[in-house]
């Protein structure tokens, strides 16, 4: 029988949480670097037993972690993020200019076809990749040096690259999303870049319809159709038929359409979730209920999934890379809560149960099918 | 022989037990202490000091004798009680920032 293996990045740690396919019954793994902030950790698709895992802490900085045997050891890696050249300045949240400054990693990619090869997205927002399993990184400096680089502010959560997706049809075509430049698509794998959020509007900055400014907050995409994208903006929910060329709003009947994560079932392309949040000032359900909002049609038509959920008096969040779903029969979707709960459905949202209750913020959620 | 305290954190991503101890070359500074200790253990490298700079981190503070030498230059001579091994050298992850 198939494994599910849930890789939970939290504020105090890393857990592992597995399953067989019926997802009932949990094995709770962790923490791994306990104390230690998990912003993300995630498997190879070439070669599931190797994980990679963004490690820091506002003392020490910086750690990539490497495990070779699914989670269970872990050795760490290099952790040198040198801008490529002089970094040159940004805006600061008041406007005036800001050194480009390395904070941490946000995200980390692996390649679907060689474990070696992992992407990395960091604050202040770049991309990095290393190609010798992580003892080594490069940056890919067309994406800093677009020109738009030098008006990009960082969003509440800093100057943060917390979203690539490589395009698994096209190894020339990455996507990437930064809080708050927005969204950028490179042909050239990731030599140069073009920013792709028209139709974006965004009202809070000076010109709703800038090139960039906008504070992307996910994108997801079904890898059976790679040029359909989905987005929760800061404010909107967004789809994209022509590969981010041009976006059009689904936000349709949500209650609130402001949130952070989403995702695209692991079977049918035009089902997606979302986790409406009450609004960019509070950052908690609305009504203090827990609700995953499905579209089976591709936006603009949704339904909350409640059932096992908290209804009443919850105020947690979910984070934008805390969301994901295995790729068994019945598709599983995860989330994880700044609460720290875990939360699972192994019917593609119909139902939820915690995994885990008590765990510390979570940051990140991702899932791994195993044979 | 040098004794280096580091923080609990520091200490398992070295996998190191209770005080490191270091052989430094020539004058005992803070430069050439830390040179021997990212020497021993590269795991360490970026941090308590930046990876090009080598510029202590915010938040990581040096103690010796009952002082903060944590704002002294880097090549400046540490205590002589610390180049005798008398008094170790304290690597402190600073009160501050957490949540």
């Amino acid at each position: 029988m198939s494994t599910v293996r849930v890789l939970v990045g939290t504020r105090k740690g890393a857990f592992v949480l597995t399953s067989d396919g019926k997802r009932e019954r949990w094995d709770v793994c962790g923490p791994h670097f306990g104390g230690w902030e998990i912003y993300h950790l995630k498997g190879s698709p070439a070669d599931p037993q190797r994980l990679y895992a963004s490690q820091s802490t506002g003392w020490f900085g910086q750690l990539i972690q490497r495990s070779n045997d699914g989670g269970k050891t872990w050795e760490p890696v290099g952790n040198k993020f040198a801008y490529d050249g002089v970094p040159g300045t940004h805006q600061w949240y008041d406007g005036t200019p800001h050194p480009w400054e390395f904070k941490r990693v946000w995200h980390l990619e692996p390649s679907p076809t060689d474990p070696d090869t992992v992407y990395a997205g960091v604050e202040d927002a770049a991309i990095f990749r290393t190609t010798d399993a992580g003892e080594t990184w490069q940056e890919f400096p067309g994406l800093r040096g677009h020109g738009s680089g030098p008006h990009w502010q960082p969003g509440g959560g800093g100057m943060c690259l917390h979203t690539i997706i490589l395009d698994p049809a096209d190894p020339q075509r990455v996507y990437i999303a930064i809080s708050a430049a927005g969204a950028f698509r490179s042909d050239d794998a990731g030599r140069t870049w073009q920013p792709i959020n028209r139709g974006l509007y965004s009202k809070s900055i000076p010109n709703p319809t800038a090139e960039v400014g906008h504070c992307v907050h996910h994108v997801a995409m079904h890898p059976a159709r790679p040029h359909v994208l989905f987005m929760q903006k800061h404010w909107d929910v967004m789809r994209s038929d022509d590969a981010g060329d041009s976006w059009q709003k689904i936000s349709g009947d949500l209650p609130v359409d402001f949130g952070f994560p989403i995702d695209v079932h692991a079977h049918e392309p035009d089902t997606i979730y979302v986790v409406p949040i009450k609004s960019d000032s509070e950052h908690y359900p609305p009504e203090g209920k827990l609700r995953v909002y499905r579209s089976r049609t591709g936006g603009n038509e949704w339904e909350a999934l409640t059932q096992g959920l908290p209804q009443s008096n919850c105020y947690v969040n979910v984070l934008r890379d805390a969301m994901a779903v295995d790729s068994l029969d019945t598709c599983g979707v995860y989330f994880g809560t700044t609460g720290g709960q875990v939360y699972a459905s192994p019917d593609a949202g119909d139902h939820w149960a915690p995994i885990v209750r008590d765990l510390p913020a979570v940051l990140s959620v991702e899932v791994q099918t195993l044979p | 022989m040098i004794r280096v305290v580091l923080p609990a954190h520091l200490r398992n991503l070295a996998r190191a037990e209770g005080e490191v101890q270091l052989d430094v070359a020539g004058e005992v500074t803070q430069r050439a202490v830390l040179d021997a200790l990212e020497a021993r253990y590269p795991v360490l490298r970026g941090t308590i000091r930046d990876h090009d700079t080598l510029k202590r981190r915010p938040f990581v503070r040096f103690f010796a004798c009952e002082e903060d030498l944590s704002h002294e230059p880097p090549d400046a001579p540490l205590p002589a009680a610390i180049a005798s091994g008398a008094e170790p050298f304290l690597i402190i992850g600073a009160i501050a920032g957490g949540i």
